[in-house]
């Protein structure tokens, strides 16, 4: 089957305008601005089912109508951050397909009636905003962009802005102040960015992958999205599939394929002699699924891994654990990760990712006490529910479920046998 | 004299257009950015100048400069070389990567070589994880990513930085 969003894969100089357009590129925007309404696209995208790709899986066109229609301007912001480890979907798409990616910015900001919107990317990502920068430039000269598109009084203009490291501004709130060239810390909600989001503006925060899904939900009509997927996840998504398989990268696949499926017929499964111990399935801020059976027959869906594992499937940045390694190393490795990332504005996420990180790193060293396991495992579980935004809540995850799954690492660790990998 | 708006009027004004007018603070990385690849870190100077042109006070913008680990408030190597150790790199070998690429180079993680070229560092996920191993190169106010590495191809990546820096430190 041919990609519906890695569209690059199968005509590879898509990212040229003109060959984007030669493949359809931008009817789906100048259907919507010179045949629906606004609220008709809403409402398109209400039917598709569409669900968030950034990892909440919130129902897009659901998100749109929150937006007070008395209050405005309304800015949407793309959310190109992409920082979590195991994550690299969202590059792919930039790189590669970008126009795919803005012509879903424009259709999103026709829907909510915002006549400027604002990409947010890594600092990393510093030569694709360059070349986003030059294709928005190319758009503004095609007319695409800019004042009375296709004869009609719509207008729109589309700004990037470049980040500059730091994990925590992938949360849309952190984001928005960081856009308005503060510190990037989360706010408090209420009020939610629906209703004073960036410039105190309603706005719209949308991930990248979610975005590219929007000019062939509205180009093919909402029916045929909901035939690809699941009933309640409807729609094919973006897997990124990392660690301990022989063929990593980026697998575009309905909704509910199985976690084997994507490990052994499309990942090429684990190397000779290795057996699968662990999955994550939603980068660092996973939990730990030990890989039986049941985890690799659950189909990769928002309810499915939710109901069968009691993990969520997050951005769906799928990374394998082998027999080889050991869960104490792993969550010294997530722990030291979340306490460099923790934005430091509350103090239970500030403290207990600097004590998991410390006392993972007592483990590794060979210095800790069987005690230590029980004491890390308390920091954890006393974070849990106290800290502002949800960084605080995801770096409990892989330390609470490794030691209730995999105690016996932890126990190798502490007497000194952790060294993994 | 604001060196910044001296330097570089047209980019300054290009910046400030994107964001409302009574929003200009939103132009304050941006700004840091320009200063940064001019330069290649942040110097007191600059922050007091990017102050003047967005209306903050200068210990905002030190704030904002101190917030994000990708601008430098010190002199460091002219190019940054950035290997990703986060769990999914780490568990396709970058550790021992790194360990190998700083003995051969004979610095250790966060030091700078000899003639000023390269400092080393470790950093967290880069999004290329499919890749490991991997790392980028800031300097010169651009970010390269090298990606699917070994120690030899990236001990060619150094030489060829350091030709780099020594043709134009001929000029
Ligand atoms: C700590 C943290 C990091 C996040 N990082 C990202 C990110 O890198 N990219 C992203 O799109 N969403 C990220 N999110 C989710 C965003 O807050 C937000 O829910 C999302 O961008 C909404 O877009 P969607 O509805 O299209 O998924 C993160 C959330 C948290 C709490
Ligand atoms: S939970 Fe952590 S990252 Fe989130 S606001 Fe608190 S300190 Fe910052
Ligand atoms: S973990 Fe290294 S790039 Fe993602």
């Amino acid at each position: 089957m041919s990609h519906i969003l890695l569209r690059h894969r199968d005509i590879p100089d898509i990212k040229e305008l003109s060959v984007y357009r030669a493949n359809g590129g931008f009817k789906a925007f100048q259907k919507a601005v010179t045949t629906m309404q606004p609220g008709d696209v809403v409402n398109e995208v209400k039917a598709s089912g569409l669900r968030g790709r950034g990892g909440a899986g919130f129902p897009t066109g659901v998100k749109w109508s929150f937006l007070p229609g008395n209050l405005w301007p309304h800015y949407v912001v793309a959310n190109a951050d992409e920082s979590e480890p195991g994550t690299f979907k969202d590059r792919e798409i930039l790189e590669n397909n970008p126009y795919q990616f803005l012509e879903g910015l424009m259709i999103a900001a026709y829907a909510v009636g915002a006549q400027e919107a604002y990409v947010y990317l890594r600092g990393e990502f510093e030569s694709i905003y360059r070349q986003l920068n030059a294709c928005i430039a190319r758009l503004e000269e095609a007319h695409l962009l800019g004042d009375q598109l296709f004869g009609t009084d719509v207008r729109l203009r589309i700004y990037t802005h470049l980040g500059a490291g730091a994990y925590i501004c992938g949360e849309e709130t952190a984001l928005l102040e960081s856009l308005e060239g503060k510190l990037g810390q989360p706010r408090l909600r209420p009020p939610f960015p629906a209703v004073a989001g960036l410039f105190n503006k309603p706005t719209v925060i949308n991930n990248v992958e979610t975005l590219t899904n929007l000019p062939p939900i509205l180009e093919k009509g909402a029916d045929w999205y909901k035939s690809l997927g699941t009933e309640k996840s409807p729609g094919v998504k973006i897997f990124c599939l990392s660690g301990c398989v022989q063929k990593p990268g980026n697998y575009e696949l309905p909704l509910g394929t199985t976690f084997r499926e994507l490990i052994y017929t499309w990942g090429g499964g684990l190397a000779e002699g290795r057996r699968i111990k662990g999955i994550m399935a939603a980068g660092a801020s996973s939990n730990i699924i030990p890989a039986d059976d049941r985890a690799l027959d659950t189909p990769m869906d928002y309810e499915s891994v939710q109901q069968n594992l009691g993990a969520p499937l997050g951005s769906a940045s799928v990374i394998i654990l082998d027999d080889s390694v050991n869960m104490a190393w792993l969550v010294a490795k997530t722990t030291h990760f979340f306490k460099h990332e923790s934005c430091g504005k509350c103090t239970p996420c500030r403290e207990g990712t600097f004590w998991m990180a410390h006392i993972t790193e007592r483990m590794m060293g060979g210095k800790a006490s069987p005690e230590d396991i029980d004491l890390l495992k308390n920091v954890a579980l006393q974070m849990q529910g106290k800290c502002l935004c949800a960084l605080g809540e995801f770096s409990t995850m892989a330390v609470v479920s490794g030691i209730k799954h995999f105690r016996p690492d932890f126990e190798a660790a502490v007497r000194g046998g952790g060294k993994a990998k | 004299m604001n060196t910044i708006l001296n330097d570089y009027a047209d980019e300054v004004q290009a910046i400030l257009a994107r964001y409302p007018q009574d929003q200009k603070r939103s132009a304050v990385m941006p700004l840091i950015h320009l200063v940064q690849a001019r330069d290649g870190y942040v110097t007191k100077q600059a922050m007091t100048e990017i102050a003047e042109i967005v209306g903050i006070s200068v210990t905002d913008v030190a704030s904002v400069v101190g917030f994000y680990t990708l601008y430098h408030e010190e002199k460091g190597g002219r190019y940054h070389l950035q290997v990703c150790t986060d769990l999914p790199c780490a568990l396709r070998g970058a550790d021992e990567f790194l360990a190998k690429l700083c003995e051969n180079i004979g610095i250790k993680v966060g030091e700078t070589t000899p003639d000023g070229v390269i400092t080393i560092e470790e950093v967290t996920c880069l999004a290329g994880c499919h890749h490991a191993p991997m790392f980028q190169v800031q300097g010169d106010g651009a970010i390269t990513y090298h990606e699917n590495q070994s120690v030899d191809s990236a001990l060619e990546i150094i030489a060829e930085l350091r030709r780099k820096a020594a043709a134009q430190e001929a000029e």
